[in-house]
């Protein structure tokens, strides 16, 4: 593999015990190893608590202030661990970008869907209002929103959940970021809604040659968009492999129990 | 219709549900179930499945009499007529019927030890138990969803998901009824602990010869789970139909595209589908459409469905609510 977009090395996240207290540190994440290579998608697979989310908040410099953070994140060889906040943000939001499980409580509430896609683009961009709102509609378009127009006036409330999260994912890549981060990002979409979004991401990444790093427990989602998949365990990667080779070849035991824990649709060849 | 069953236990017939809403600034109904009619059979489990919005949940409530119900009937084996029952015939009734939910830990009192939620239903429905009595039911209770004597004294915040959902389940049967219906009991719940619950209910299924409606997203529960299901759209019946013929052969476009919808864990097979099975998202309640209420998101409506409201009919043994449904058959989609 070429030189990596994102680059991370032995990353250990920790969470030490309440103050006077013995017990209760939790290790977050252990070790982790993780590449991304540019215009890659990488699925991260793994339970509720494995450490999945972690990782992404660790990239973002989003952990809670009582997080204790080793290891190295690089992103395009800058280390991002412990990056001073003005720099940080350089990055955060127009070259990396994230896309939340729950856009309900990631979109502000007050603000109207044209306002919040406008701000990408006039704080970082430097856009004047007129411009900004402009790219807000390209993007609304671009994320297939019918009437966009109309719905830029509109509040979050006012949209459907998977017209919340086409937004949010047009809010992700309106500074067309080289990594975008999704945690979960079709978990609270029905099935039929969920394929719309999943085939929106591909089609968006193929445009854009955007990177991908997906953290899913849904090993459907996974074998469609990943080119390679981590699966994560107790805050430590126990296995990283290609797509294709991961499902076919499981080397790990836990990744085979999570295989074999899947439910899949039997359904006539 | 028609039932392989003799008797059934239960017989749904043109139920209806609406709620008052305020659109517009004017009250109006909001139709949330509309002449829905089903069987349940003795020890039978019936899958109920559909996008959110398509009434599943109000059509557990309103058979659970949770919420009332403004159209059609409700028979219980023998003769119970259940959405006319008042009283105490009603709570005699709650015994034989009980619900499962979603969220297993919202479901419990938080400030009320397990030991005590899992004897409530009994005092209530049961007083004829000895305080000797209810104890042992919950112990035997507690043992049959796999869980232990120490948990008894614990306040729900102190247990995982999948325990929550055990201790639902527990409490679900604490008074033995023949029917329990399952509001999505999986959906908040990590794989391997989703398959730990869906063997849980299977077994349960089979020792205590229950009769089962489950409500569920998850399509492979269903398959796994189910003898019959029945596919919501918008409050109506698209499609009724054993199981095993659901899944080889659905009928309506509707199941077809559910059943497309689902992603594979196959990376072979999921590479190969890029376009999602269906455009859009299920039409608000308020204005349904005309004829055929899945008309605006089927591939293959015609002017007729504008017009005419599609009946339920059987075809080969499944119910089918699509005037088309023998054309579009040779289709592949």
């Amino acid at each position: 593999m070429s030189e990596a977009l994102l680059q991370i090395r032995s990353l250990a996240v920790r969470y030490p015990a309440p103050h006077g207290q013995a017990a209760g540190a939790v290790q977050a994440l252990s070790g982790v190893d993780l590449d991304v290579a540019a215009g890659e998608c990488l699925g991260l697979v793994g339970e509720s608590g494995s450490g999945k989310t972690a990782i992404l908040l660790s990239i973002l410099g989003l952990l809670p202030p009582n997080a204790r953070l080793g290891g190295s994140i690089r992103f395009h060889g800058d280390e991002l661990v412990g990056m001073p906040l003005k720099r940080l943000n350089q990055i955060r939001g127009t070259r990396i970008a994230m896309i939340f499980q729950d856009p309900m409580s990631a979109l502000n509430p007050y603000m109207r869907i044209i306002d919040q896609l406008s701000e990408v683009p006039r704080v970082h961009g430097g856009l004047s209002r007129r411009d900004a709102g402009q790219r807000a509609l390209e993007m609304l378009e671009a994320v297939h929103i019918g009437e966009p127009r109309r719905r830029a006036r509109q509040y979050p409330h006012e949209l459907s959940g998977g017209m919340r999260q086409r937004v949010m994912i047009a809010m992700a890549l309106i500074a067309e970021p080289e990594l975008i981060l999704a945690d979960e990002p079709t978990t609270a979409l029905d099935v039929t809604v969920q394929a719309q979004i999943l085939e929106l991401l591909q089609e968006l990444r193929e445009r854009t040659g955007a990177a991908l790093l997906l953290v899913t427990h849904d090993l459907g989602i996974v074998a469609q968009l990943a080119d390679r998949v981590g699966v994560m365990r107790h805050g430590r990667i126990v296995e990283q492999a290609g797509c294709l080779a991961l499902f076919e070849r499981p080397q790990h035991e836990y990744t085979r129990s999570l295989l074999a824990a899947m439910p899949r649709l039997k359904v006539p060849a | 219709m028609s039932s392989t069953a003799p008797m059934p236990l239960l017989e749904a017939r043109n139920l209806g549900v609406s709620y008052a809403v305020r659109h517009a600034g004017r009250q109006v109904r909001l139709r949330a179930l509309d002449d829905v009619s089903f069987d349940l059979a003795r020890a039978e489990t019936l899958g109920i499945v559909g996008e959110s919005g398509s009434g599943k949940s109000t059509l557990a409530r309103a058979l659970l009499r949770l919420i009332p119900a403004d159209a059609g009937t409700v028979r219980l084996h023998p003769d119970i007529d259940l959405l006319g029952l008042r009283g105490a015939a009603l709570r005699s009734v709650r015994s034989r019927l009980q619900m499962i939910f979603q969220d297993g830990v919202a479901a419990l009192d938080p400030r009320q030890r397990i030991g005590e939620a899992l004897e409530e239903p009994l005092l209530v429905l049961k007083p004829q138990l000895s305080g000797l009595q209810r104890r042992e039911r919950v112990r035997l209770g507690l043992e049959r969803v796999g869980l232990e004597r120490a948990h008894l004294d614990r306040f729900p915040h102190q247990f995982s998901g999948g325990q929550a959902q055990r201790i639902g389940m527990a409490r679900a049967l604490m008074v033995e009824p023949e029917i329990v219906v399952c509001d999505e009991p999986l959906s908040s719940l990590d794989v391997s602990i989703k398959a730990q619950i869906t063997a849980l209910l299977q077994q349960l299924k089979q020792d205590l010869n229950l009769s089962m409606i489950f409500i569920a997203h998850d399509l492979p529960a269903v398959q796994q789970l189910c003898e019959r299901v029945l596919v919501l759209y918008l409050g109506r019946v698209m499609e009724i139909a054993r199981c095993d013929a659901l899944f080889d052969r659905p009928r309506h476009p509707y199941t077809r595209a559910l059943l497309r919808s689902v992603p594979i864990p196959d990376p072979r097979v999921a590479r190969g589908r890029r376009t999602a099975p269906l455009a859009g998202e299920i039409p608000s309640s308020l204005t349904p459409p005309s004829g055929c209420v899945f008309r605006t998101r089927c591939p293959y409506a015609v002017d007729r469905c504008a017009r005419e409201v599609p009946l339920l009919r059987s075809i080969d043994g499944s119910e089918v609510a699509c005037h088309r449904a023998e054309e579009i058959e040779g289709i592949r989609t």
